[in-house]
């Protein structure tokens, strides 16, 4: 086994374009949950529409890059209202109930045939990167090993993760977000103290999904190709493995924990990989490989959360009153 | 209408030079009767029902809570007290009524506004956010903070200064309710006492016109209710309005000037505390007929006994006393 290359691609995971896709869409998912209370069990559904939006606004529309990326971000805002009007009155339990509901229905339209045209259905969308691409301001050559496109990409990705984390930073230790954890807490206490409660819950809900939006775009991006398949329900649960992982009322947690999410599954798919290939474990084919690394992924989030259930970042003090 | 909103303000004209904690001029106009005009009201309810399928939880046909004043709501458990409550502040919406708040209308007005206007109130169940430290609690009941808005949140220039002057009022009132020792734990770390005394001093941050006290003294301590009746009685002074549920009758006896008393969603009785507590409705209906006899030591029993003999409903005194007036003579030898 080539030692060597198994810990170069696990780390090459943790400033991969995807991990800061992750961590976005976990922040977006720490707004939600680990700072309003908000039960948001349809991330991917977020992530979907920031990505064909983008997708189809570009290639449909032949919108410049900008324009695109506002478009998407206004779907985003549009979904989060639409989720949110009907739900945000109701108890908490309405709002999982309807997330979940309603990323599925994202997937299942983009995968109808009927709007082929629009969508690609099952095939997805591809070639609509070149507006991004065609901003790169690195000349082409070799940067740590990548080409001037990943390193491009690698670049704004972990540049929004940046400026999104200080954002939400700053959101959280201001009096507005005194308020969302007030509402965490106790919403009718915090309704008694002459705060719109329902406008917070609302605000927060779309701060939450824009977050996913990008994320979603930053997903596609280095891919070139948008799909169904992936944003499945599976995606959302691996988001809210990376928010548990990192901590929940925390901003770096959801960073940490996809860093932590990628490392493992890499480390876990090479080790595996290189034994099944030095004839060490003959009882498994890679392809089941491949599955029993997301079995051990479910096993360390249990470790977790019998050895330090507040997260990485957490704060033990406020799991003795939970 | 129109005539007694006349007499309000000219009442408010001159509010200025008075007194609150020494004004002795009468609450009600005429008698004192269930569902009396008071000289100058801060709510009224007028024929405010609500239902819980088919039980008429309340049904209060006329209310008029005196401004300036505190108001004990007493009657028995299962009264519509707490739903009376939660009328009031838009937690609930009546099936029928109208009921204002210095003479605005507050039907359909959702809670959080009612508490802008000024009327806030605390749960029975107490309410507090317990993974915020008691400090955030407290800041966060302060109104007019700019940065609860999202578009100032992110500009600690435009809200600093109005954090600082919430911080010194809240430390201000963590002193009085003696929880300042406790200001940079957790909520959650507070037993259910200072829990009632966190909610009571952060409804207290928003300055409000009328405190609404759901069982305020419920769980906490002799020595510390002392200082608690006195922190309400100065709420007056500040020119606040307090009503107050409490089962506690020495309280009510204490510090409320107005007694209203509620059986059944009903308002069966109002008037100052003396006089309500001698009311042969309110006795059957809430106190008990024993209400002024201390059951913990042998006087008290001695009293008893004396009051059950003369009573002619009673057993006690009678052939039919049996294993009861067994008991109240063991009783009594202990004393002696």
């Amino acid at each position: 086994m080539d030692f060597g290359f198994i810990f170069s691609s696990a780390l090459g995971e943790l400033f991969s374009p995807t991990t800061a896709a992750y961590a976005l869409a976990a922040l977006g998912l720490a707004v939600h949950f680990g700072y309003s209370g908000l039960l948001n069990f349809g991330q991917a559904g977020f992530m979907a529409v920031g990505a064909y939006g983008f997708a189809i606004s570009t290639l449909s529309f032949d919108a410049p890059f900008f324009l695109a990326l506002i478009i998407s971000v206004l779907c985003s805002v549009l979904f989060a209202f639409i989720l949110g009007i009907p739900t945000l009155r109701l108890r908490a339990d309405y709002l999982a109930i309807v997330t979940i509901a309603a990323a599925e229905i994202v997937r299942y339209v983009v995968t109808t045939n009927q709007l082929t045209s629009v969508t690609g259905s099952a095939n997805g969308l591809a070639a609509f990167e070149n507006t991004f691409y065609a901003m790169n301001p690195f000349p082409e050559g070799s940067y740590m090993g990548m080409n001037n496109r990943d390193f491009f990409i690698r670049v704004v990705a972990w540049g929004l993760v940046i400026v999104c984390c200080v954002l939400v930073w700053l959101l959280m230790r201001s009096p507005w977000g005194r308020v969302l954890k007030g509402i965490r807490e106790d919403e009718n206490a915090v309704r008694s103290l002459g705060k719109n409660v329902y406008a917070y819950k609302m605000q927060a809900l779309i701060i939450g999904g824009v977050l996913g939006a990008l994320a979603g775009m930053i997903f596609t991006l280095p891919r070139g190709a948008v799909q169904p398949s992936n944003y499945g329900t599976e995606l959302t649960f691996f988001l809210w493995t990376c928010l548990l992982l990192g901590g929940m009322a925390t901003v770096l947690g959801p960073v940490i924990g996809a860093m932590i999410f990628w490392v493992v599954l890499s480390l876990t798919q090479s080790l595996l990989y290189g034994l099944i290939e030095s004839g060490v474990i003959t009882w498994l084919t890679t392809v089941q490989a491949g599955q029993l690394r997301y079995i051990l992924v479910g096993v360390a989030l249990m470790l977790l959360m019998i050895f330090r259930p507040q997260g990485v970042f957490g704060n033990k003090k406020e799991l003795a009153f939970a | 209408m129109s005539e007694t909103n006349e007499q309000n303000t000219s009442n408010s004209d001159n509010a200025d030079n008075i007194d609150y904690m020494t004004d002795s001029r009468p609450i009600a106009v005429g008698e004192n009767t269930p569902g009396c005009k008071k000289r100058d009201p801060i709510v009224v309810a007028e024929d405010v029902t609500r239902s819980f399928g088919g039980i008429n939880a309340v049904d209060v046909e006329y209310l008029e809570i005196p401004r300036h004043k505190i108001t004990a709501l007493i009657g028995p458990n299962g009264a519509g007290k707490t739903t009376l409550f939660n009328l009031l502040t838009g937690f609930d919406t009546p099936n029928t009524g109208k009921w204002q708040f210095e003479g605005s209308s507050l039907a359909g007005v959702s809670s959080y506004k009612v508490a802008r206007m000024g009327m806030v109130r605390t749960f029975q169940l107490t309410k507090v956010m317990g993974k915020l430290t008691v400090m955030e609690n407290m800041r966060l009941g302060a109104a007019e903070q700019p940065g609860e808005r999202l578009s100032k949140a992110l500009f600690k220039g435009l809200w600093g200064g109005r954090e600082k002057e919430i911080t010194a009022q809240a430390n201000v009132l963590l002193e009085k309710f003696k929880l300042d020792a406790k200001k940079d734990d957790y909520a959650a770390s507070l037993s259910g006492g200072q829990r009632k005394l966190l909610e009571m001093a952060r409804s207290l941050m928003v300055k409000p016109k009328l405190v609404m006290l759901d069982e305020p003294m419920a769980g906490v301590n002799p020595a510390l209710t002392q200082s608690l009746l006195d922190h309400i009685k100065n709420l007056k002074a500040e020119g606040m309005t307090v009503l107050f549920v409490e089962h506690d009758m020495n309280m009510v006896r204490h510090i409320a000037d107005w007694v209203v008393v509620m059986a059944e969603g009903k308002v069966v009785a109002e008037g100052p505390p003396g006089e309500v507590m001698k009311n042969p409705a309110v006795i059957d209906a809430y106190l008990g007929a024993h209400h002024d006899v201390d059951l913990g030591d042998a006087e008290g029993i001695k009293v008893l006994e004396a009051e059950l003999e003369a009573d002619e409903e009673s057993v006690v005194g009678t052939e039919d006393a049996g294993i009861l007036s067994e008991i109240v003579e063991t009783k009594k030898e202990d004393g002696q």
